[in-house]
């Protein structure tokens, strides 16, 4: 079964379409990068599939559970389903312990003690223990990212959604990050991720979708993909990101 | 002319001054708290309302913006007692005139505060599981009151001094109580500056306060 299954959907902004008829599925345990030039929309695409951005047709299944529907109870729904942004996104207000447990306690409903410990375990996972009681404007933005992702695995996510993690990253801090992400790959966390990092879809994607135009325009392996992609849009797209 | 002030009297009269100060500051920690409450409702219904809440916020709020307090103060004094046949008494009138005039300055303050919270935090929240009031509750207003500190308590500054309208109704607040007692000792001029004293002497603390907060604010940013 699928555990994400993004079916014909279609968005518009008033008149403007961003994005056509798009489908595809994320299976179990697959990682699928999804890659396109800027205003393709492919952040628009992910952030469908938890409903942060409504959308006018078609439909998307988590789960087996309905977006679409307006009977959903979407807020249980994005509990289960983990999110990491580009701009991070911590609560400044709050210190980054406060930060992996404020959704514990609040959403899911865990005693604090219990919420606490999990939050331990998450950011000596991501090598930021010794963080835990500082707040997220003294961290860099390679470690607040990585404290985001141990936010969103606190929730014990059946998947996980990136929107471009290391867009907003200085250059010397993309690899820490994607160190976590892969390792998450390996332990075999469902993943879709929205990235330009074409090393990061080469190691441990399963598939990779390239989008144009609001449309997918290409949905292969990996192997497919960078063997030989067959639209000319993706070819175009490949040799002008490969090339140095 | 100088010389033949008294300021003797103001000793004997600060019981009862005290007594009008403390409903002032009453009065401005009412209004200031419901104020804050009531207005931060009335953003929330005009951000995110439906058109008919939005609507009815938005008429409430330019409708107090565009009358003068002092008459907002006697309509209410001189009306309830029309509808329900017995007058209220001013101080109460006074307590809840000033929390729904307040309110709709508070609320544009409130509006800027929660505009000023970036989309992204509110979908971290939602991407958490968060319900709307659960975001608004953890994620925004907290974020939103800090950021608006400084002008919040501005406008309490405001605020506090025109408490003093109400001495119109009556109320025995600080000015009117400085003008009773200044009346019955045949003294209001010493009244008058001393009560000025006061009212300069807590307001220019309170914006003091302010700066240091606004520097703060600035630093934590």
């Amino acid at each position: 079964m699928s555990m994400i299954d993004i079916r014909n959907i279609s968005k518009w902004y008033g008149q403007f379409q961003v994005l056509t008829d798009c489908s595809t599925q994320v299976k179990q345990g697959e990682v699928v990068v999804v890659c396109g030039p800027s205003g393709s929309g492919k952040s628009t695409l992910i952030k469908c599939v938890n409903g942060l951005e409504p959308f006018q047709k078609g439909d998307v299944v988590v789960n087996g559970i309905s977006v679409a529907d307006a009977k959903t109870d979407l807020p249980k729904l994005r509990a289960r389903v983990g999110m990491v942004f580009q701009h991070f996104e911590l609560f400044p207000h709050m210190s980054i312990i406060g930060n992996l447990t404020i959704a514990q306690t609040k959403v899911l409903g865990r005693g604090a003690d219990e919420a606490r410990e999990r939050g331990i375990k998450l950011l000596d996972r991501v090598g930021l223990k010794a963080h835990a009681s500082k707040f997220p404007g003294e961290l860099s933005g390679g470690q607040q990212q990585r404290v985001a992702i141990a936010r969103a695995l606190a929730m014990d996510p059946i998947c996980m959604l990136f929107d471009e993690p290391t867009s907003a990253l200085d250059p010397e801090m993309i690899n820490e990050v994607l160190d976590v992400m892969v390792e998450l790959a390996k332990e075999g966390m469902t993943m879709m991720v929205v990235t330009h990092e074409m090393g990061f879809a080469r190691k441990v994607a399963h598939r990779v979708i390239f989008m144009d135009a609001g449309q997918i325009v290409e949905d292969a392996t990996k192997e497919a993909f960078f063997g030989q992609p067959r639209s000319e849009r993706a070819q175009q797209f490949l040799s002008k990101i490969l090339q140095h | 002319m100088l010389g033949q002030l008294d300021f003797s009297v103001i000793a004997p009269g600060l019981p009862f001054i005290w007594e009008g100060l403390l409903f002032s500051l009453k009065l401005t920690v009412v209004a200031m708290v419901g104020g804050i409450f009531l207005g931060t409702l009335l953003a929330l219904a005009r951000i995110s309302g439906g058109p008919a809440l939005a609507a009815f916020a938005t008429a409430y709020v330019n409708t107090m913006r565009s009358i003068p307090l002092l008459m907002v103060i006697l309509w209410f004094f001189f009306l309830i007692p029309l509808f329900t046949g017995a007058p209220m008494g001013a101080e109460k009138s006074a307590l809840i005139t000033f929390t729904a005039f307040e309110a709709a300055y508070y609320s544009e303050i409130m509006r800027a505060g929660i505009q000023s919270v970036s989309k992204g935090q509110v979908n971290a929240g939602y991407a958490l599981g968060m319900t709307y009031w659960q975001s608004m509750k953890i994620v925004v207003l907290p974020q939103a009151f800090r950021n608006m500190l400084p002008v919040l308590l501005t406008q309490t500054i405001i605020l506090f001094q025109d408490t003093s309208l109400v001495y119109a109704i009556g109320a025995k607040d600080l000015l009117k109580a400085a003008e009773i007692t200044g009346k019955n000792y045949n003294r209001p001029i010493e009244m008058y500056l001393f009560v000025a004293l006061v009212y300069f002497a807590i307001c220019f603390g309170l914006s003091m306060l302010v700066k240091h907060l606004q520097k703060r604010i600035a630093i934590v940013r």
